[in-house]
């Protein structure tokens, strides 16, 4: 494919969260409002387009039993220079996004798409995979952390637009499976056009 | 595209370097992060006592006091001083293990009489959009939530369920509690300590 669709596809063909259902725990966990949101997907895509560089760059010098641990280090490293980072030069994000900065680590997405492309495509196009990948995530949670911000509590990245509460639920855990549902239907009906 | 054989030699060097190499590139990292992280740290205190306290012309986070507080807590008190070197207010890093998510740090402001004049919180892992609205909600105007202005002298600091003065956040009870419970223990130990110190501070 080329370079063009091998970025859009992220967005909407591919949409990590929304087509492909990875890292459902972090958009569920973080989106709770929408600086929040898009602060955790940049974070992520940094570390998908590192680790895919580096994996794209060494892939043939790790031997296929031992490809997993390997990817995990990079990753993880890669995570660990993000927070310690954010500790230093973004102190209130780090406090917002608190435990789910580590938990990169485990997101789905970044192994997945070390195993699934990085692996096994060149240095350049897994950059732009998971440049594409990173920002159709960052894209999809904060869109769900407009959302539930906007139900939530009346406000947009951090400006409230309605005096009092907002709809509890938003803000609760079953509020971001509701909303995340009618998020993928609405880019189920999209894809079909 | 060739891949490396999976012998028990390529596989052990394999991980050797790969985990080598991160480790030395953690490491500089590491270093090279220490002394903004700390001054971040450092920055925040300032401003967290500059947020709970009155005007002041001394330098409160060089001041510190460390204080024991009656359950065995770590306190620090930083007095802020104006011009003639008296005492305007008192600001308290006080904690509570009694959040919805364990720690809860919060600095919070005295007059030198008792009365709570602000409080920042410098340390929380509520959970997003209830407990974590601590970080304002004591402090708002409304009915009996906030705690500005008040002594916990005259004023119970409980959660009206349990027959005290102050509302909790709706849904957050638990995190409203750790948040009071954090500034009594201030209270209290802050009292305790100006008894010994015999009114002068």
């Amino acid at each position: 494919m080329n370079q063009m669709t091998n970025f859009t596809k992220g967005f909407l063909k591919e949409n990590p969260v929304l087509v492909l259902l990875l890292g459902m725990c972090p958009t569920l966990g973080v989106s709770t409002s929408a600086i929040n949101g898009l602060g955790m997907g940049l974070a992520t895509t940094f570390v998908l387009v590192m680790s895919n560089i580096v994996v794209a760059l060494v892939k043939d010098l790790i031997p296929s039993k031992v490809r997993i641990p390997s990817f995990i280090v990079i990753i993880a490293s890669f995570v660990t220079i993000v927070e310690l980072s954010m500790q230093a030069y973004a102190p209130a994000l780090y406090d917002s996004l608190g435990i789910f900065i580590p938990l990169i680590v485990v997101n789905c997405i970044v192994l997945g798409r070390a195993e699934a492309f990085a692996s096994k495509n060149n240095v350049g196009s897994s950059a732009i995979d998971g440049l594409g990948m990173g920002l159709g995530f960052a894209f999809a949670l904060t869109m769900l952390g407009s959302i539930r911000e906007m139900l939530g509590g009346g406000a947009i990245f951090g400006h409230k637009f309605i005096q009092g509460d907002g709809i509890l639920v938003f803000i609760l855990a079953p509020g971001a499976f509701i909303a995340l549902g009618f998020l993928i239907a609405l880019i189920q009906r999209l894809r079909k056009v | 595209m060739a891949q490396k054989e999976s012998t028990f030699l390529n596989m052990f060097l394999t991980l050797l370097v790969v985990t080598g190499v991160a480790a030395l590139a953690l490491g500089g990292v590491y270093t090279a992060t220490k002394t903004p992280i700390e001054l971040a740290k450092k920055a925040k205190l300032e401003a967290a006592i500059a947020m709970v306290v009155p005007e002041f012309t001394n330098k409160p986070g060089e001041e510190a006091i460390a204080l024991t507080s009656d359950d065995g807590f770590a306190l620090k008190l930083f007095p802020a001083r104006d011009a003639a070197g008296q005492v305007v207010g008192v600001a308290i890093e006080s904690v509570t293990m009694k959040g919805f998510s364990g720690e809860v740090r919060v600095m919070v402001g005295f007059k030198p009489d008792g009365e709570v004049i602000n409080y920042q919180i410098l340390e929380q892992k509520e959970t997003p959009g209830l407990g974590t609205k601590m970080v304002d909600w004591f402090k708002t105007n409304v009915k009996k939530q906030s705690i500005l202005g008040k002594n916990p002298d005259n004023v119970k600091f409980i959660v009206s369920k349990d027959g005290g003065d102050i509302d909790a956040i709706t849904a957050a009870t638990i995190s409203s509690r750790a948040f009071l419970d954090a500034v009594t223990r201030a209270h209290k130990t802050f009292m305790e300590y100006k008894t010994k110190q015999e009114g002068s501070l």
